[in-house]
């Protein structure tokens, strides 16, 4: 019979019909799946009780793919099949890796992200998270009894599209529908319940196995906002046990150490190091390959004061985040504690000192992650409870633009901005006199219009007549939580304003999505091209209207020879802009000017004299030193 | 007429509560739906209903509603977990017949 959780008042659910959902922390070193059970967000373990899944893939040579402890095992003997810290390969190219050279594997340049040789074939970073995923996935539906209806996976604030794109087709691959990507300090945020609480600024201090990273957060109407993070991604928890090593190895004056017994006493210096966290004295002892015995005390005080530099090497960044985000240390309401290295005292107190408060340490901090994303993920399947006043955090999957001359898009709203969002730009009126203007909503990543979804159509009419770009019309773009798109065109110095408000985020499928923004990477090149020679038709329209305008309010100061010469560059321009060549316009453009020249001086002189007609000089004068 | 929890199920609830903040109990119930023709009721309770039925046991107060109470007389509602998967299970004398996941049943 079926195992069952209990529901909140009235939310029971029909048989065969729970929204089962989970969160994923997807990490360098290790990660976690959690989902919330009886209305308590737990973490899921495995067979053998194992929370923390480590983020290694192996490919064997019997075709197996195996992932985790057994994986990272064979890492020293199978160096180049074991696939470890996948996520720094996440989105990048070969270009962007740094010490390429100090990994062990065969890399292999293709557009866009780097692939990895394996035995397995040739691998992409996505794939390989894929494999992690997979594993996640089957350990959470064993354990909820029933397919998975979502899953909110968390990636680094600091993720770029491409990055955040990789990590999505990697859930997507593993056969997970992703309910949201979360950035990993708003989970453990969310895991603290801080989004329930006040506003305010929070920083979220994340010392992972191998990776530092520092965020500050503002909380405000609900929603985080990531004004600035920082880090260092070569610092972790496992710097700490080298460091007992290192001092293992002078204290007992051991003799350079093979490989076997480095792993050894690298294991028993991160037993000493969590032992030292609750106890003042950690005993180390070791029989060595070659029956040397090992057998030392390790005081917290001997180990805060071999580690001191590494605790210091975390301030930095934090000092340099908090200066980004234009803060103080005693802006911040809050510290938010991340991975098992923050459960060293040293660090508790340091960053407890850096901040001048106690921070938050309450909570499991290898698990927080996992559990906020699972209490997002929870929400996001629809297990609301009626009461709660959720804001849910969310981004604009494609920007949000307008269409100006020439049916070229002005992005206002880039794509994965949190929402909710507005952002304001200024606009004005193409020709002379002009009392409308038409409004074309439109999303997407192209240059151009037409390659781009429209949305929405409005007129803003009743613009006071002026010249050609002298209005000022300032176009509001506006995204609410739920999505809703309002836009709002007001001209500044009459005050007239037309509005209209748009669904943007139910418009296109994921897959329209996917294929909109694969569509933008393979016309990148050609979109500039076609960019290019929009802006050149516009330019010369603008020169022909112009040129035309004058000629019909002045014509009595060219003769016939120079009037034709006029005509034949004009004529010529028209036929240019007709045509594909953005350099024939160009020219054409110059052979007007050219030919223009002397008219516009011509005119100049004329509109100077009729100023100063009646006036005798000595008034010029006064008049220019006034 | 009695409906019991097992010493464990009463100590995942009491948690559950604890975890939650508010609550006087639990609820428990049937309902006519699902392929077998009835199914559970498990929720927390905020409040008690005027002709709610309450069996106090291991210290965590079971409240049910006088409909469902013949189809649950006799029930024991276990905790139990089944390799990775865990939570509640009815332990119910009144099933006749059950549908495969046994999520419903028929009296």
């Amino acid at each position: 019979m079926a195992l069952l959780q209990i529901a909140e008042p009235g939310q029971s659910e029909l048989p065969h019909e729970h929204k089962l959902a989970v969160g994923i922390d997807l990490g360098t070193t290790n990660s976690l799946v959690a989902t919330v059970r009886s209305g308590m967000a737990v973490v899921l373990n495995d067979e053998d009780g194992r929370a923390l899944l480590p983020s290694v893939v192996r490919y064997t040579p019997e075709g197996e793919v195996v992932v985790g402890i057994e994986a990272q095992a064979e890492q020293a003997r199978d160096p180049k099949n074991t696939i470890v810290s996948v996520k720094r390969f996440m989105g990048r190219g070969l270009e962007d890796i740094g010490h390429v050279e100090s990994a062990p594997y065969d890399f292999q340049v293709a557009p866009g992200m780097v692939r990895l040789k394996t035995r397995a074939g040739v691998k992409s970073p996505v794939e390989v998270s894929a494999d992690i995923l997979k594993v996640l996935r089957t350990r959470a539906e064993a354990a909820l009894g029933g397919e998975l209806v979502g899953a909110v996976i968390t990636v680094p604030a600091y993720f770029d599209d491409a990055q955040r794109q990789a990590t999505k087709d990697a859930a997507r691959l593993a056969g997970l529908n992703v309910l949201r990507l979360l950035n990993e300090p708003t989970a453990a945020a969310i895991a603290y319940g801080l989004d329930n609480g006040s506003e305010g600024i929070y920083a979220v201090y994340d010392l992972g196995g191998g990776t530092f990273d520092i965020s500050i957060l503002r909380l405000s109407k609900g929603v985080f906002e990531v004004m600035s993070t920082g880090g260092d991604s070569a610092l972790g928890g496992d710097d700490f046990d080298q460091r007992i090593l290192c001092w293992i190895s002078e204290t007992a004056k051991l003799a350079p150490l093979a490989a076997m017994d480095a792993r050894l006493l690298l294991t028993k210096a991160r037993e000493a190091k969590e032992y030292l966290t609750g106890h003042n004295e950690a005993p180390i002892t070791a029989k060595l390959t070659s029956g040397e015995l090992v057998n030392l005390k390790l005081s917290a005080e001997v180990f805060n004061d071999i580690t001191q530099t590494l605790v210091a090497k975390t301030l930095q960044p934090c000092k340099k985040a908090l200066r980004d985000a234009g803060l103080r240390p005693t802006d911040v309401k809050g510290v938010v504690m991340v991975g098992g290295a923050t459960r060293i005292p040293a660090i508790q107190k340091a960053v407890g000192e850096f901040f001048r408060q106690e921070p938050l340490t309450n909570l499991d901090p290898d698990k927080v992650v996992a559990i906020g994303a699972a209490t997002q993920a929870n929400l996001l399947a629809g297990n609301r409870n009626p009461g709660d006043d959720w804001l849910l955090l969310d981004v604009i999957p494609l920007s949000l633009g307008l269409e100006t001359m020439g049916g070229l898009t002005e992005k206002v709203i880039p794509r994965n901005s949190t929402i909710p969002v507005a952002r304001a730009q200024e606009f004005t009126t193409f020709k002379d006199g002009q009392t409308a203007m038409a409004i074309h909503v439109v999303q997407g990543e192209r240059e151009l219009v037409s390659d781009c979804r429209s949305l929405a159509r409005f007129e803003l009419r009743g613009i006071p007549p002026m010249v050609a770009g002298a209005p000022r019309i300032r176009v509001t773009f506006q995204v609410d939580a739920d999505g809703l798109l309002s836009v709002t065109a007001r001209e500044q110095t009459s005050g007239v304003e037309a509005s209209v408000a748009v669904k943007p985020s139910y418009g296109l499928t994921d897959d329209e999505i996917t294929g909109m923004l694969q569509s933008s990477l393979e016309h990148a090149k050609d979109d500039a091209f076609r960019r290019a020679l929009q802006e050149a038709r516009v330019e010369a329209d603008r020169l022909l209207e112009a040129t035309e305008a004058a000629l019909k309010e002045d014509p009595h100061l060219l003769d016939a020879g120079e009037r034709a010469r006029v005509d034949v560059a004009l004529e010529k321009l028209r036929t240019v802009i007709q045509g594909e060549d953005r350099h024939a316009i160009n020219h054409g453009m110059d052979l007007l000017a050219l030919e223009t020249n002397e008219f516009a001086a011509r005119r100049m002189d004329q509109s100077i004299k009729r100023a100063l007609a009646g006036k005798r000089v000595d008034d010029v004068k006064i008049g220019e030193e006034e | 007429m009695a409906v019991t929890l097992t010493e464990q199920a009463a100590k995942h609830v009491a948690n559950y509560i604890t975890k939650r903040g508010k609550g006087i109990g639990l609820r428990l119930g049937v309902r006519t739906s699902g392929c077998s023709g009835m199914a559970y009721k498990l929720e927390f309770a905020d409040e008690l209903a005027e002709d709610d039925q309450i069996f106090e046991c291991h210290g965590v107060k079971v409240l049910v509603d006088p409909k469902s109470l013949p189809y649950l007389d006799g029930t024991e509602l276990d905790y139990a977990r089944e390799g990775l998967n865990e939570g509640f299970k009815f332990n119910n004398p009144n099933v006749k017949d059950q549908c495969g996941c046994g999520e419903s049943f028929k009296v």
